[in-house]
């Protein structure tokens, strides 16, 4: 039977009749939860969030309550600006482009109350400059609650003034990073800064404290008001909350946007049971959980994991590939993570190198170049990963790419070096005899005029 | 007396040949800007109460969306808009990969080429596009323009709709699931 799903954030997305027009919005009971927020303390609001332990949507799963608890307003004499982070790069992913396209005014009414509960009077909207419409739907949607007084100055007549602009970017995967985010904001190279000092909270946009949350994170902050932090926590998994937009791309039967409790079904159930199987009724061979800098699975692989029984002991069990439930603490226990969500499923006939010489040229192509191991480490493991795949690899060019990944990996200012480095320290790992033998020349891609022609199948 | 010097603002001006070698060595002239052009682009700073400098990125769309690229007189006209040397304005066109310092075909395909669409086809469906477009092989940044400037053809990294693999984008539009078909189905809309 398959299993329902339980939508919270895409609940009217896709329902017919239901549009991007703030009328659409306001039927289904838009903006209710701003106004219940207005008559709260922005403290009070806080609270709540951090009662709901909502983590970060956005990759890193950093629990929103906290990141927000590092303003403090009675010490705090600067301007405290926040940032939605609508970058969405990270390969694999695409559910904020859903929430933006269908569903704008969800994520104006979260960024709002997020505005509100932490004294924010200028806010901007990062969004990747690819989703051109996506941004035009966004400048409508402001225009719009500008119109209804939600959103300007003396919103919903109390004495809360915001302004939400939208800020485009321009094709930068590094901009999704927070702190590069902030430094393009500004008008410059998106080099994210370094932490110490340059945390946001601290020293973000314009020097002042500054919160940068992803789309889906903010539109829970709605959620979160409107059922009480409390019974947000109990849905899904202690530490685990929510529910999750799951992105399903590659070789399924039904690949698409999903959601479901945090934690609910495990990676074979949303394979079989959701997304109809491995595509032509062929076997699991690989799977990204969590967008490309995630490290691989493997199928056959088993996971010794450490959970808490509800007596508050703790038991190790072992379990397979499938039988992981897709939250964030399991997929880290098994050595890889949630990250944003984006699940990339790769079938038996999938030549492992070629994949990695995909995921390696998109990292090259994104190093903003500031740090030496991964401007010059991305851009090898590219060479590298190339060559294997077009049948050119010399014979060490499997120890040498675990080298060179091996020397980005915590060597860099932000991020990004780990999340170059770990899709190919994990491939290489679990892959390691399909990286011989083109290491040796006798890989199942050899011969071949160009690299890096990945077929549909 | 006072020792500041009066700094005459024209002079400020970086010369073109300073930041492109090879440039002519003279000012560029003002570009014959649309109607409306100056007072959009005025409207953009204002979302930037804080920091002019911040309009940088939405400037060059600005100037990319209205003259299809950003030329050295662009480059100009936003550095001295913000307050800005020219550098500062002309790292940002060679840092974020959407902007371009010479025209690009008057029909621009985008295919996503990252590893879930590749997984889709996109590189079969590149090579297609290439050869339909008729426009032979990739400079370094991977574009090809077609000889008569009519269509350019290019690979781009993820553009977030990975389950409906292969994804283009057609100028600013944006198409998902795209076979040869559709492919062949888009050329005709974009010619007409």
């Amino acid at each position: 039977m398959p299993i329902a799903e339980n939508r919270l954030i895409f609940k009217n997305i896709d329902k017919p009749g239901y549009t991007i027009d703030i009328g659409a919005y306001l039927n289904v009971g838009g903006y209710k939860e701003l106004k219940k927020a207005l008559t709260m303390k922005g403290p009070e609001i806080v609270a709540e969030v951090k009662t709901s332990a909502l983590r970060g949507r956005g990759g890193a799963g950093f629990p929103c309550g906290v990141k927000w608890g590092f303003i403090d307003p009675a010490k705090n004499t600067k301007p405290v600006y926040l940032i939605c982070n609508a970058d969405e790069s990270e390969p694999g992913t695409f559910k904020d482009r859903q929430i933006i396209y269908k569903d704008p005014h969800q994520l104006l009414e979260g960024m709002i109350i997020a505005c509100y509960a932490n004294n924010v009077h200028l806010a901007y909207i990062y969004i990747r400059g690819e989703f051109t419409l996506g941004a035009k739907i966004l400048e409508k949607a402001i225009a719009e609650a500008k119109a209804k007084n939600y959103l300007g100055k003396g919103i919903c007549g109390t004495a809360y003034d915001l302004e939400i602009y939208i800020h485009r970017g321009a094709g930068a995967y590094i901009c999704g990073e927070e702190t590069g985010l902030i430094e393009s904001l500004e008008g410059k190279r998106a080099y994210p800064r370094i932490k110490p000092p340059y945390f946001p909270a601290v020293l973000g946009l314009y020097m002042c404290p500054t919160i940068v949350n992803n789309v889906e994170t903010l539109c829970n902050i709605k959620h979160i008001v409107a059922m009480g932090g409390a019974a947000f926590a109990k849905i899904g998994k202690p530490n685990n909350t929510g529910t999750r937009l799951l992105c399903v791309s590659g070789d399924v039967e039904k690949p698409g946007y999903y959601e479901f409790e945090v934690g609910a079904l495990t990676i074979g159930q949303l394979l079989n049971e959701v997304c109809g199987g491995i595509k032509g009724g062929r076997k699991l061979k690989a799977l990204i959980p969590g967008g490309s800098s995630a490290k691989v699975l493997k199928a056959g692989e088993r996971y010794k994991i450490k959970s808490k029984k509800p007596d508050g002991t703790m038991e190790e069990k072992e379990i397979g590939l499938e039988d992981i439930p897709l939250d964030f603490d399991t997929l880290a226990a098994a050595g890889s993570m949630a990250g944003s969500g984006g699940i990339i499923v790769m079938d038996e006939t999938r030549d492992m190198v070629e994949c990695l010489a995909n995921i390696a040229t998109f990292y090259a192509h994104e190093s903003c170049g500031q740090c030496t191991p991964c401007r010059e480490g991305s851009l090898w493991m590219k060479k590298i990963t190339d060559r294997l795949s077009s049948g050119r690899g010399h014979p060490d060019d499997v120890g040498l790419l675990k080298n060179v990944a091996d020397n980005i990996a915590g060597k860099t200012i932000c991020a990004f070096g780990e999340a170059c480095a770990w899709p190919v320290q994990s491939f290489v790992a679990k892959f390691k005899n399909e990286f011989e033998s083109h290491a040796m020349g006798t890989g199942t891609s050899t011969n071949k005029k160009t690299s890096q022609k990945l077929e549909p199948v | 007396m006072s020792t500041e010097r009066v700094v005459d603002p024209a002079s400020q001006t970086v010369s073109p040949a300073a930041v492109y070698p090879g440039a002519p060595d003279h000012h560029h002239a003002a570009p014959a800007l649309p109607k409306g052009f100056e007072a959009q682009a005025d409207e953009l700073v204002t979302h930037y109460p804080v920091s002019k400098r911040s309009a940088a990125l939405p400037l060059l769309h600005h100037w990319q969306e209205t003259f299809g690229y950003v030329s050295p007189e662009g480059i100009e006209w936003i550095a001295a808009k913000l307050e800005l040397q020219p550098i500062n304005i002309l790292e940002l066109v060679t840092f974020y990969p959407m902007f371009r310092q010479h025209p690009v075909g008057k029909i621009q395909f985008k295919v996503c080429r990252t590893l879930s669409c590749a997984l889709g086809g996109s590189y079969k469906l590149c090579d297609y596009l290439r050869e339909k477009c008729k426009v032979g092989e990739p400079d370094a940044h991977g574009l090809a323009v077609s000889p008569d400037g009519k269509y350019s053809v290019e690979f781009v990294e993820c553009l977030a709709a990975c389950g409906t693999a292969p994804v283009i984008m057609v100028n600013d539009d944006f198409y998902e699931a795209v076979s040869n078909q559709k492919a062949d189905e888009l050329l005709l809309k974009y010619t007409a």
